[in-house]
Formats: structure tokens, sequence, C-alpha cells
């Protein structure tokens, strides 16, 4: 799958208390991190990915442009709501992996999106800091590209216009049969080599004399 | 082939089929073939013809049995953008701990290396090589000179590494809140308690008929014992691993245990295993390594002086010596979060310099490491056999014991559910045992990472076994622990030391385990 990953500029976390942020003692527990894209360009999202650290629910905002309203002015909708990154907001499950989240997953089509918000909670006191890292937003792959068809193209059979078999198999349950065994021995056929042989030796040799720190 | 998509996502079930293809599935790939050529197999229904083919000489079942082992030690798929590192373990700061311990092991050998003059490995002279392979089978008369050698390191070491474990990113601020850890371990693990222990652990529970405790001489056996038997029976005919686990979970007959756990394992004794044991023989009588003194070493302090144990020593050196030449056992790497050893060797014309693990099977013994293997040998004979089921159950659980992973079945979460479960159950025990200075955990550590092996009569200890095969989780070893604190809580709230409260619990002999585990799971209130 190519990386779709669109060029954007990660604003770093403010946080939302209530208070002083220098002189208040307790953490604040929730941040905001903006996303913006160059140029004030619109994309269609297909996909946000992340790695998390210790952010426990994460909500999403999204500022779209909206085609209808005079002067094409932007408005903020909210595409995810209390996402829950980590399975207890006290415990390390889920702290530090991976996530995606998908267009089939939000609340509204993340198509025309001028800005993107990340509103990151963590209800616990456990942690002193809580974060995204490795933001990144992919968009959907660009599908109306128009190529010259070959010629050869329009010649082909129509798929619905039925052939004359005269007695003979259907050539699409035969198709599909030997699609399937001939993918199979190619798989057999790549991974034939993979076999690990076993011999830990080098030509009959194995001195050891010291072990390497990395 | 259809059906095991309904059983398992599909991404994952494809992962495992290759992985089926290219672990010598070979006689697999003949048949298929031979079944080709057959002439009543027609193009039309091929698909039809093969899969029936496959399900009458029962190739299926044994391809679902292999995609189900796959599956069992397959980590997650993860997300595209993890790198490998994130798999073994997602939490840097214990990636950062296991690499410490790690070379803090390397330094150890390295220094005993040099110390001693003993080369780390090299080739045996002929002459040496012919008395070994002489005396294989009575590796145990040898006495060699294994004084100046000692343990890589003790489970008590591990524990230090285990309480020095912190989170960067915790709040450990002095005031004392309802997260402070009262125990030793200082991580914030995801660990279940006892309701979603016994939902867990639901087939253990009273009105469920358990081996360990329905199977008493005081209870007629058609209560539940000769059904149990039966349907065991039955399980092994069909020759399904998944049922296999699943009856396990009640606890395995004594006369179908060996089949039952090689069936769940899916380790067969195949003509391909005794050859690949004998490759691994030869490997250990061709070339002589540091670790295989401290293997002897371990066994002569261990096993040698059970009482159960010490009959099986040639077979204990039978196992382990080949068990440090298995290069197979390297997989389990990429789901562990420990990393092997490497060294540099040089061929033989002394051009070629490549990189190679040390030992071959990248496993650092320490100290009580052959306990892993001496239960086992009261259920197989045959030291192919006794091997290839040993290494399955390493490659799937024990590894997990002696290396520092957030995995909820890995030692560090065992600790703390430990922990958890004593101080939340028995307040008054815990808080009375950590003021006489005998943090519990103390105590139970050694137990668990041996997987009770050692402490427990074996009869016991391998209806505890059946359960960790059953639920293939080793939380049991934890709430276990915890039940034998219960047991003895009187005795142990009179101690007013740490070896006091050692001795009220060194001698684990006498107890049933099954009467205990239930008793804690069900009965306690809370």
């Amino acid at each position: 799958m190519t990386d779709n990953a669109v060029p954007c500029t990660v604003k770093s976390p403010v946080p939302l208390q209530i208070g002083d942020a220098k002189t208040d003692t307790s953490r604040p527990g929730v941040y905001v991190i903006d996303v913006t894209f160059p140029h004030g360009q619109a994309v269609k999202i297909r996909e946000i990915s992340f790695k998390n650290y210790y952010t426990a629910f994460l909500m999403v905002r999204l500022q779209k442009k909206d085609p209808g309203s005079p002067g094409g002015c932007a408005r903020w909708v909210t595409c995810l709501k209390n996402h829950p990154l980590m399975s207890s907001p006290h415990t390390e499950e889920g702290s530090q992996d991976y996530f995606s989240i998908y267009r089939h997953q939000m609340l509204v089509d993340p198509d025309d999106v001028t800005s993107v918000r990340l509103i990151l909670r963590q209800p616990s006191s456990a942690w002193l800091n809580f974060t995204l890292e490795d933001i990144r937003i992919h968009q959907c792959a660009s599908d109306d590209s128009e190529r010259d068809m070959p010629a050869w193209f329009s010649q082909l059979t129509p798929v619905d216009q039925v052939p004359d078999l005269q007695g003979l198999p259907n050539p699409q349950t035969v198709a599909s049969s030997i699609q399937q065994m001939w993918a199979l021995t190619e798989v057999m056929q790549t991974n034939q080599t993979a076999a690990p042989i076993g011999r830990f030796d080098v030509d009959g040799c194995y001195d050891v004399n010291l072990l390497s720190y990395t | 082939m259809a059906a095991l998509w309904d059983l398992f996502p599909p991404t994952r079930a494809w992962g495992s089929v290759q992985r089926c293809h290219t672990t010598g599935f070979g006689h697999f790939h003949r048949s298929k073939s031979e079944c080709l050529h057959r002439p009543e197999i027609r193009i039309e229904c091929l698909k039809e013809d093969v899969r029936n083919f496959l399900k009458k000489t029962g190739w299926e079942r044994k391809l679902q049995n292999a995609v189900y082992r796959e599956l069992h030690v397959l980590p997650q798929p993860s997300h595209a953008a993890a790198p490998p590192e994130h798999t073994k373990e997602p939490l840097a700061y214990m990636r950062k701990a296991q690499a410490c311990w790690e070379k803090r092991i390397l330094k150890s050998l390295n220094s005993m290396s040099t110390e001693l003059g003993v080369p780390l490995a090299r080739k045996r002279p002929v002459r040496e090589q012919k008395e070994l392979l002489q005396k294989w089978s009575e590796m145990g008369t040898n006495e060699p000179d294994l004084s100046h050698f000692r343990p890589v390191y003790a489970p008590k070491d591990f524990l230090e590494v285990l309480t020095s474990l912190r989170n960067p990113n915790l709040d450990s601020s002095d005031e004392a809140s309802c997260r402070s850890h009262l125990g030793l371990i200082q991580v914030s693990l995801n660990v279940k308690d006892i309701p979603e222990m016994r939902e867990f652990f639901c087939e253990l529970s009273l009105e469920k008929g358990q081996l360990g405790i329905d199977d008493h001489t005081s209870f007629p056996p058609d209560l539940f014992e000769s059904d149990h038997i039966c349907l065991g029976k039955k399980v092994l005919s069909e020759q399904d691993s998944a049922a296999a686990q699943q009856y396990s979970r009640q606890g395995c007959p004594t006369g179908l245990r060996a089949h039952l756990w090689a069936l769940i394992l899916n380790c067969s004794n195949d003509p391909e295993d005794v050859m690949h044991y004998e490759q691994l023989k030869a490997g250990v009588i061709n070339h002589d390594l540091l670790v295989d003194n401290l293997i002897y070493k371990d066994v002569k302090l261990t096993a040698s002086n059970d009482d159960y144990y010490f009959v099986f020593e040639d077979y204990l050196y039978q196992v382990l010596l080949c068990f440090s030449r298995d290069t197979a056992v390297l997989e389990h790497f990429n789901y562990s979060s420990a990393t092997p050893p490497t060294c540099h060797t040089k061929g033989q014309s002394g051009a070629e310099d490549g990189t190679s693990v040390y030992p071959p099977n990248g496993v650092v013994p320490f100290h009580g490491f052959s306990m892993y293997v001496a239960p086992l040998c009261f259920l197989y004979k045959e030291p192919s056999q006794l091997y290839s089921v040993f290494r399955e159950m390493y490659v799937r659980y024990f590894f997990r014991l002696h290396s520092i992973s957030s995995s909820p079945s890995g030692i560090v979460s065992l600790c703390l559910q430990f922990e958890k479960l004593l101080q939340v159950y028995l307040p008054q025990l815990f808080y009375h045992l950590r003021e006489t200075g005998a943090q519990p955990l103390r105590i139970a550590f050694k137990w668990m990472v041996r997987a009770f092996s050692g402490y427990l009569a074996t009869d016991q200890l391998l209806l505890l076994w059946d359960r960790i095969l059953g639920y293939d989780s080793m939380e049991i070893l934890a709430v276990l622990a915890a039940a034998v604190f219960a047991f003895r809580a009187e005795n142990l709230m009179e101690v007013t030391s740490l070896a006091a409260a050692e001795a009220v619990l060194a001698d684990l002999s006498t107890l049933k385990v099954m009467p205990l585990l239930q008793i804690f799971l069900f009965a306690t209130v809370i």
C-alpha cells in the first residue's frame, strides 16, 4: 500500500486547564494538538495514524470547507468521540501502541478537510506526561486519473454475454478453480528455499571465544 | 480449508498456512500432488474433490492442528508503522531493561570464559567425540570438575532486576494514593482481578468436575471420572488439538496425559522429528560448549538432589544438551522480548567472518532451568519425543518466565498479579508480612519462575500444568501462589521475619493444587 501521507504541520500540544499552567501543582488532563495543511489545501482523508504515549481517550474534530455556504467558509465538526486508546487509563495496556483511525470509523466523511484538531484526554494522575507522536494524515489515492485504453480492450467479449459452450464446462468455474490451485503452487514454490537447514556451525567450525556487546 | 477461514480471521489464518508450508509439510505436498493425478479427479469440481480427499485421509485435521499451533505462537497482527521491536515488546522502558539484563548475562559469560580459560565453544577432538558417543545414555556417570563453574544467575538475581523496573513516565511521588504499589513490583500492568479470573477460569468452578478433586477414592468413579476418561479417549481418536486443549482444562487422566499434551502442542514422533533429534545429538558430539558445563552443574545441583527426579538425570542431559544446539528455537525470539547473544565465527578456511548466535539456540540456562524438563520425564520415554514436547513448551510458555516483558503471561505480570491478589483479599496478612520484612513476593517468586516444578508433588504439578496448557496462560501460577499463602495464612500471621515465613512455606509437597485453586477463586468471600 503506497504511503499517501500528506505533508502537514503538527503544532505542539496545548494544555487545557483551569488556573495558571505555571503555578498550578496538578497536571493538565487535556491536551489539544492542531494539524494544518500547507497552502490551505483541502484534503480527502483516508487515515490518521499515530503512536500513542499514555493518552487514554482521543477526540478528533475536523475543519471542513463548506461548498454550500456562500464565500466557502469552514466549519468544525466532530468525527470521533471519546475513542479509547488504553483499556484502562491507569494501566500500561495500549499506552505505547501504534494506532490508525480510518474513514469508516469517522462520524462524518473527512472530505475537504483544511485542519484537524486532536483532543487528548488522560484522566489518571498516575502518568507524568501524555501525548501522541508521529502523527500522519494519509489521503485517499486519486481515482480520477484517465489513461488511454488500449485498442484491444474493446475487442474483448463483454462479461454479460454468455458464450456458446457446446458441452464444455463453464470457463468461469474452471478458471477460478485453476487459479486457486495455481496460487497455491506459486506460494509453495516461492517458500521452498526459506526452510531452515538447522546447522549452527560455519563449515563445520564453531569456535567462539567472546560474545559481542551490541 | 474454507472451514479454517470461518474459525480464524483471514489474514492470520493465511499467515499460518504459509508458515506451515515452510516448516516441512513435505508429505502433505506430495500426497496433494499425488491426489491430483488420480483419474477420478475432475477439473470442474477440482476444489471439492481435493477437499474431500484431504478430509478422508485425515490431512485436513492435521492441517487444522498445525494452523492452530501457529496461531498460538504468532503475535497479534501489528500496525504497519510498528517496528519489529515493538512487536516483541511494546513498552520502551521494558525493552531497555531487558537489554541491560542481557548485557549483564553476556559480561558474566565472557568473564567466566576468560577467568577459567575455557572457550565458549570449541570442536571436540575425535577421541573425546568417541567417548561421549559411547557414554551418551549414561552421562550422569561422568564426574566433570564443575567446582569453578557457577550459574550465570539465579532467580533471586532476576527478582532484583524486576523490583528495580521503573516506568520513567509514572508519577512516583511520595504521597500515598490508592495506586501506590505496596509490593515489590512498581509497574502498572493490566492484571485480572478475581471477578475477571472467575470468568476466565470458569471450568474450574465448584459445580464442574475436576481431576485432582473429583477423582479422589472417596468419590464413586461414575460421578465424573469415568465419563471424563471416555471423553478423553474420544478426543484422542478425533486428533483435534483445539478439543484436547478445552478438555485439558478439567484435567488429563494419567493414562492419556502424554498423548493429550502431545496433541495440544502438536508434537509428533515422526521419523523427521527423530532425525532432527539425531542431528542435534551429532551437534553435541561434535562441539563442546561452555553452557554444557552450566547445564551439568544445574542438573547436579537441582534435579539430581530431588527425590522425584534424580532417576531421570541421564534423560535431562540428553534433552538439555541437544536443546542448546537447536537453531529452530531461534524463531521464538520473533515474539519474545529477549534477543539472543551473538558472536563472531570464522569458517575453517579462516577467511569467512560471520555473526552467529551463542549458544546456537540463543538461550542461556540459569540455576533451576533443568526443572522445566524434569516433570516431562514422567510422561515420555523416547528421548526424541521428550525433547520435542519440552521444546514446544519452552517456546510457548517457559521463555516468558525469565524475560522482562509486559505480556499477561510474563513473569512481571504474574508477580504483580500475585501481589495484587494478596493485597486485595488478604490485606492483613500482606501488611503483616510487609512490616516484618517478609515481602511475600520474595518467597513466591522462585515458585512462579519454575512453574512450581520441584516444589509440588509430581502428580499435583502435572495437574497444574494441564491447566496451563488448557488455558494457554500462566496466570494460574500467580493464583496458586496466592492460594498457598491464603491456606497457610494463620501460621504466617505469627511470623516475625523473612526466615520464619520461608520456613512456614518451605514444604509444599503435601499440598493439593486443585482444591486450593477452587477455594481461592470460587469460595472466597469478596
